[in-house]
């Protein structure tokens, strides 16, 4: 008799234990795959570990990583965004037209900076009231938008490159602080910020209940519509910062190519990172690990001489292999 | 005594170092209606998966058509007849009747669909019945007891001779389950065997000639139905004598004389009409009516869930205007919803989540205190006796009884003065219903107002200090005292019983 009441909350112990331990799988999953995936690569080229290279690759890494944070949020309450990519171009082209329309160079990076927050507020804005007042599924209204700003991007610029001599602004994406560069300070600052907001904020919690199921959000006294629409403007907002990472890196914008396929790229890092396509639940984190993940792989396949042409099949083989592991963990 | 079509010898099943079922022996003949009756857990559901082969069991035989099986899977099963309706239908909500019900096995002609034959067939299937349904309605546009009727039609499609229920009538509405019960005497008198599951003992009384009883996976009770009264049968399932399921009432006009809600002339386009009420702090209204009779609105539409055409609220004495659930909280209101799992609980947040999911901002200083969180959660849990190993874990994997518990936790973490609580216990096992008819008392005792919808005649009449009867969106009559019954009830609910404007009937 006493030995049974002895075992039975020990038994009960294991399988509370096993229970946790599924659960912890599901957030260590994509870090264990980053680290894994970091030593194999620094066994596979020497240049890997070079300082350089991984700046170079963090650095990479940033423009759609923003891009991804943003989409995290989007994704979490249900919805996508397909626009980002095309957004990125858009944006870009404001940037450059309002740096080149200031004279004084300091005020015109500042005016330039503000006017990508904005616009990509805006557009965002654009995207959210369409969803929610619209009632127009989130794919078919970003889909629609990725092309109305694309063809907007090429019409204002003819589809020609446009660039600028301002002096500083190419110290805003291309520059250094403490060795490391400023757009990889910008996303792992905003990973914190988007972390903070998505977990331990009322409102978090809200962009999770939207996603989870509205209806019972709506019941609570959520205001579903205005959720929705705040984190398409979350997801516009990540797009106007990292458009001026962009061009200001690069002094230029091309219409055509700029954050040419950026939405995949996006999703695919909120995917990885263990965030359901269907809404509800994910981290920031987890995205940040994926960013990361797609990263390393494209420069490891640059490292190796592997086919540039063969970095989109092992793309998406990773991408259908992190989801595959996310359906067997749920089963 | 004819050829039993079923027999289980021993059956056990075990979850790893679980036993869920244990030396479960029975045997079931054509024409007969055995009732299986159990608390959520006791193994009812594990005993059906294992009948229709989706579970194997780790100990015994099962016998079917004479036929020894160690082990049974879904086809096989299938063949020999066994069929299950389960509690969530499986249709597909776009097609219609007649596709719906030849799903899987439709009749062809020369390699096409003969739409034609299954429409006909399906028609002969419904008038056997006697359900007048059109075979050409989408299933969306079924009410959940037609939806069923579809179920049932499938059933007969298969040519099934062990029918399995699973609580068929919990969605069902008095009325409704007359109808189904006809439709089950029918199928017995043409030699199905029925495997009948429920927690209403009436219901097992009314339509079964043996039950079955088990408790912790254990067989307790294999017997005629007429053996054992309906205390007889819950005191087995629940392994404790059940003093009183219902708490006593306080005496009449305990209450406060000033309504602490007050409706007056709520309307609703083609919905609800003129709808006055009020509830007064210390008593439970109780709201009965027909499924559909319009309960359900007149409670969304006070809590500002629906745009209300006309009428006004009075909180207090004070006139309110409510306009959204935000508004309705702010005021002292909270709303439990009869879709637990539609709009109650987010299923995939923890019961942590889940119980301040409407008093966050309470556990907010700049930042959620999750730690704050915790320790209500656990309040709750002791509270209530929530069963959950883990406060983290998906409400999803609670039971019934236990999501309802948390739902119930979330309303109170707005210490609410006004509650509106809709089907309170639907779906949940006779021991959790008891401690919520307790807690709802314990609300009242501490001055709240509590208004109870319930489609359980039986609830209401335990449980209300007052009813009034909706129908058709319009309140038919108020009843007090000893006509709180339920020949008045149904009288006024199925309106063959009109009263001129609403008097008070009794004391």
């Amino acid at each position: 008799m006493n030995q049974s009441q002895n075992t039975k909350p020990a038994a009960a112990l294991v399988i509370q234990g096993l229970r946790k331990i599924p659960l912890n799988a599901a957030i260590l999953a994509p870090l264990v795959a980053l680290i894994l995936l970091f030593a194999v690569s620094s066994l596979a080229s020497e240049y890997f570990l070079n300082t350089r290279n991984i700046s170079n690759v963090l650095r990479q890494v940033s423009y759609t990583g923003i891009i991804a944070i943003g989409m995290t949020f989007v994704i979490i309450a249900g919805g996508i965004d397909l626009s980002v990519g095309s957004m990125v171009a858009l944006v870009g082209v404001i940037v450059l037209y309002v740096v080149n329309a200031i004279s004084d160079p300091v005020q015109a990076v500042i005016l330039a900076m503000l006017a990508a927050i904005v616009a990509g507020s805006l557009f965002g804005l654009f995207n959210g009231l369409m969803v929610t007042r619209g009632r127009i599924a989130a794919f078919v209204v970003t889909l629609a938008s990725m092309s109305i700003f694309r063809s907007l991007a090429l019409y204002f610029t003819d589809a020609a490159e446009v660039s600028t001599r301002n002096p500083i602004f190419s110290n805003v994406g291309g520059g250094f602080f403490l060795s490391i560069p400023i757009p990889v300070w910008v996303f792992f600052g905003l990973a914190i910020v988007a972390h903070v907001l998505l977990f331990h904020t009322a409102y978090g919690r809200h962009v999770c209940a939207v996603g989870a199921n509205p209806q019972v959000a709506r019941y609570s006294g959520i205001r579903v519509k205005r959720i929705v629409l705040s984190t398409f403007v979350i997801a516009g907002l990540c797009v106007g910062l990292s458009a001026i990472m962009l061009t200001s890196r690069l002094n230029s914008v091309s219409p055509s190519d700029a954050g040419y396929f950026y939405e995949l790229d996006a999703i695919a890092a909120v995917v990885i990172g263990g965030t359901a396509l269907s809404g509800g639940r994910g981290t920031v984190w987890g995205t940040v690990i994926g960013a990361l993940i797609l990263g390393i792989i494209n420069n490891m396949l640059n490292l190796t001489g592997v086919s540039p042409y063969l970095q989109g099949l092992v793309k998406g083989a990773v991408i259908l292999l992190a989801v595959l592991l996310q359906y067997k963990r749920a089963a | 005594m004819r050829e039993p079509i079923l027999r289980l010898e021993g059956i056990g099943k075990a979850f790893g170092p679980v036993q869920v079922l244990e030396d479960i022996s029975l045997s079931l003949v054509p024409g007969e209606v055995l009732g299986i009756l159990g608390e959520n857990g006791a193994g009812k559901s594990t005993l059906l998966k294992i009948v229709s082969g989706i579970y194997t069991p780790s100990a015994g035989t099962i016998h079917l058509d004479s036929e020894a099986l160690s082990a049974l899977d879904p086809i096989t099963a299938r063949r020999h007849g066994v069929a299950m309706i389960p509690q969530e239908f499986n249709l597909v909500s776009t097609l219609r009747v007649y596709e719906n019900v030849f799903l899987g096995q439709e009749l062809r002609r020369g390699g096409l669909l003969d739409h034609g034959a299954m429409r006909q067939r399906t028609r002969e299937l419904l008038a056997s019945l006697e359900v007048a349904l059109d075979p050409d309605l989408p299933i969306e546009r079924l009410s959940v007891a037609e939806k069923q009727m579809v179920e049932v039609a499938r059933v007969l499609v298969n040519e099934a001779r062990i029918v399995i229920l699973d609580e068929p009538t919990t969605v069902l509405t008095d009325r409704e389950v007359a109808v189904l019960f006809k439709v089950v005497r029918t199928l017995v008198a043409r030699g199905v065997a029925v495997m009948f599951i429920s927690h209403k003992l009436k219901e097992v009384k009314e339509l079964c000639d043996r039950l079955l009883i088990l408790r912790d996976g254990q067989q307790v009770e294999l017997c005629e139905v007429g053996e054992l009264s309906e205390e007889d049968m819950a005191r087995k399932m629940v392994g404790r004598e059940l003093s009183q399921v219902y708490p006593d009432k306080p005496p009449a006009a305990a209450h406060e004389a000033s309504p602490a809600l007050q409706v007056r002339g709520l309307s609703l386009k083609d919905v609800l009409y003129d709808i006055d009420l009020e509830v007064h702090r210390g008593e439970v209204l109780g709201l009965a009516g027909l499924v559909g009779a319009g309960r359900t609105e007149i409670a969304e539409t006070i809590m500002g869930l629906r745009r209300r055409d006309g009428g006004a609220l009075h909180i207090d004495g004070k006139a309110v205007d409510i306009r959204s659930p935000n508004e309705a909280h702010a005021h002292g209101l909270a709303y439990l919803s009869e879709d637990r799992q539609g709009k109650g609980l987010q299923l995939s947040f923890n019961v942590m989540q889940n119980i301040t999911s409407l008093s966050l901002k309470r556990y907010v200083r700049g930042l959620i205190r999750h730690a704050a969180e915790r320790r209500q959660a656990e309040h709750y849990q002791q509270r209530l006796s929530i069963k959950a190993a883990n406060l983290g874990a998906p409400v999803s994997k609670l039971s019934g009884g236990n999501q309802q518990k948390v739902y119930f936790s979330k309303l109170l973490d707005i210490e609410p003065d006004i509650l509106l609580l809709d089907e309170p216990t639907r779906g949940i096992d006779i021991s959790a219903k008891q401690q919520i008819y307790q807690l709802i008392r314990e609300l009242t005792e501490q001055g709240k107002a509590v208004i109870v919808i319930s489609s359980e005649l039986e609830e209401i009449i335990g449980m209300s200090d007052r009813v009034l009867v909706v129908r058709e969106g319009r309140i038919a009559v108020e009843l007090n005292g000893d006509d709180i019954n339920e020949e008045q009830i149904m009288l006024y609910a199925a309106g063959a019983r009109q009263h001129a404007n609403c008097e008070r009937v009794g004391t």
